[in-house]
């Protein structure tokens, strides 16, 4: 048989590039908050609980000399702005479940999108809120007379959004590798997720903690993502923990995303 | 438009090696509708999603659009359009809005995309629907859709993974009524996969069998009847054992029986010559040879009892 080989069609499509796809996934998960804002009031309203029900705790469990001297608030809070990054960026593949039964992952993978775009893209769907929420959790604070940088929390706000897109992406390849088994998904999500909010010193300092856990928290990198929120929060931008968490948050986000891809890759043969 | 060699995919289940295509070589010409017909399990989806990418062959080469899917797999995506066995459309967005994201992931502006979108709700009957999510849509409704999804950009060439599967034969009808048209319309070639025997016979100018993953037959539905499986006349006479010997036919029960091509052109000639030779036919039943008949004969298995087992 004489092949004969056919030029290439010229496609009626232009590769639009990463940024612009990335931009592209991000709009269309965000449209269902746009286009259902309830889910967003929600949101919003998290940071205040914990606000409300930690902070009156707070004054009588933690001294100040156990937070290295400052108010237990201005300890407490970036913690929680962490933690809501946490939860949100970790739920990043739960989304991807129910895409993954009907077709509509499919078809975006039959589309020439680029494939971190996907990953980026939904993470940062998760990490949009952030931004409303630590303003709010700083003009929350002021009424019990903590003052947080606004320079400090947008820069606290950029290494969180590094760290956030790096465990979007590991959540997505979890929410990959559980399909067909959602339990799967959650089950592990749960058992990871709880360790390592706990070893990070997030909502508890773990300078009381045995020294298990200290040796623990030095290799979870979210310990040194909370360090530098706390530090970044209150305008100490020449503070070493802010470099260590700049780092930590960098290689989450490589190694998500290495992860990410590889599971995208495979998933699409 | 397509052309592949030999081209394999071996899945691992629990340690054993399952191939699912084995050695499938194919050619697909520009402006050609292709139905790929097989049984469940078949590899019919197997073949499918090797040739949009979605799946790496394990041996053989695939050109899809004149681009190899290994080498350059997002310059396939580039110019083909998939139609997958699932619903495109993420269950809480809305039409009109997944319709203009696609246009954005090939690199149409946004209002590009929504003029692009709006020609293809027109042209699919999702007018009115733009507002809506996908979750309330009908059946019926949601697969016009995923079709209006895999047309945003205009591909020369589109796969169609059992596009009407599970929907009403009105709504399957109404759905073949849109390709149909637009494939005249912008000669575009389309392959689809369907395990309804009476639409690829309807539908398709060339009809892929492929069982256990391989072609077993590759021909028009013409053609195909007329090389593997025969057409049957039955005739009610008065004395089938006579009559059965001035017709080179068979008695069965009260009649007579012929198995033979192109029956209906016989026929005619058949009933003159017995009126001449003095035998009164009381009735004529003429079975034309069905797809059924042609994947009975290749396999010895009807695919009708395998869909209905499925």
């Amino acid at each position: 048989m004489s092949v004969t080989v056919e030029t290439p069609v010229e496609p009626d499509t232009v590769r639009p590039g990463v940024v612009r796809d990335t931009v592209t996934i991000f709009l269309r998960e965000f449209q269902l908050v746009l286009r259902d804002p309830f889910s967003l009031i929600f949101s919003l309203l998290q940071p205040l609980v914990f606000l409300g029900l930690f902070a009156p705790l707070l004054a009588g469990s933690l001294s100040s000399d156990q937070v290295g001297g400052e108010s237990p608030l201005t300890w407490f809070l970036p913690g929680v702005v962490v933690m809501i990054a946490l939860f949100g960026t970790g739920s990043t593949g739960a989304n991807l479940l129910y895409e993954l039964m009907t077709g509509s992952y499919e078809r975006v993978l039959a589309t020439p999108v680029s494939r971190p775009a996907i990953l980026v893209g939904r993470a940062l769907k998760e990490l949009a809120p952030l931004v409303v929420q630590a303003v709010l959790v700083t003009l929350a604070a002021l009424p019990f007379g903590v003052t947080f940088s606004p320079v400090g929390v947008a820069v606290g706000l950029a290494i969180l959004g590094v760290f956030g897109v790096g465990l979007g992406a590991l959540s997505y390849a979890l929410g990959l590798a559980s399909r067909d088994r959602e339990w799967l998904f959650w089950g592990v999500q749960q058992t990871l997720i709880f360790p390592l909010l706990i070893l990070s010193g997030m909502m508890l300092p773990l300078e009381s903690g045995p020294g298990w856990m200290q040796a623990a928290a030095t290799v979870n990198p979210l310990t040194y993502v909370v360090e530098a929120e706390r530090a970044a929060f209150t305008g100490a931008l020449t503070d070493p923990a802010i470099r260590h968490g700049a780092i930590a948050a960098a290689l989450t986000c490589a190694v998500g995303l290495v992860v990410g891809v590889r599971a995208v890759l495979r998933s699409a043969g | 438009m397509i052309l592949t060699e030999d081209l394999r995919r071996t899945f691992r289940r629990r340690g054993a090696a399952v191939e699912a295509v084995r050695g499938i070589s194919l050619r697909v010409e520009r402006g050609e509708l292709v139905a790929v017909l097989g049984p469940n399990g078949a590899g019919k989806s197997t073949l499918l999603r090797m040739l949009t990418t979605l799946l790496r062959p394990t041996a053989g080469t695939a050109r899809v659009a004149g681009v190899d899917v290994v080498a350059d797999p997002a310059g396939v995506r580039q110019r083909i359009g998939y139609v997958g066995q699932g619903n495109a459309g993420g269950h809480h967005h809305r039409v009109l809005d997944e319709l203009v994201t696609q246009g954005a992931l090939y690199g149409r502006t946004r209002a590009e995309a929504r003029r692009r979108a709006g020609e293809l709700m027109e042209a699919l009957e999702l007018r009115g629907l733009e507002r809506r999510t996908v979750a309330s849509l009908s059946g019926g409704q949601r697969r016009r859709m995923d079709v209006a999804i895999g047309l945003v950009h205009r591909p020369g060439l589109l796969f169609l993974d059992e596009p009407t599967t599970g929907m009403d034969p009105q709504a399957r009808a109404n759905l073949w009524e849109h390709i149909t048209r637009l494939r005249h319309e912008t000669d575009t070639t389309v392959v689809l996969t369907t395990h309804y025997l009476d639409e690829a016979d309807a539908v398709a100018e060339r009809i892929v069998v492929v069982d256990h993953g391989e072609v077993i037959a590759d021909a028009g539905s013409a053609a195909l009847r007329a090389r593997h499986a025969e057409d049957r006349i039955e005739l009610e006479v008065d004395e089938p054992g006579t009559v059965a010997g001035l017709v080179d036919g068979t008695v069965a029960g009260s009649r007579v029986e012929l198995r033979l091509a192109d029956g209906a052109r016989v026929l005619p000639g058949l009933l003159a010559r017995l009126e001449r030779a003095g035998v009164t036919v009381h009735a004529a039943h003429l079975h034309e040879a069905s797809l059924d008949d042609v994947f009975l004969a290749l396999t010895g298995r009807s695919l009708r009892e395998e869909g209905a087992a499925a």
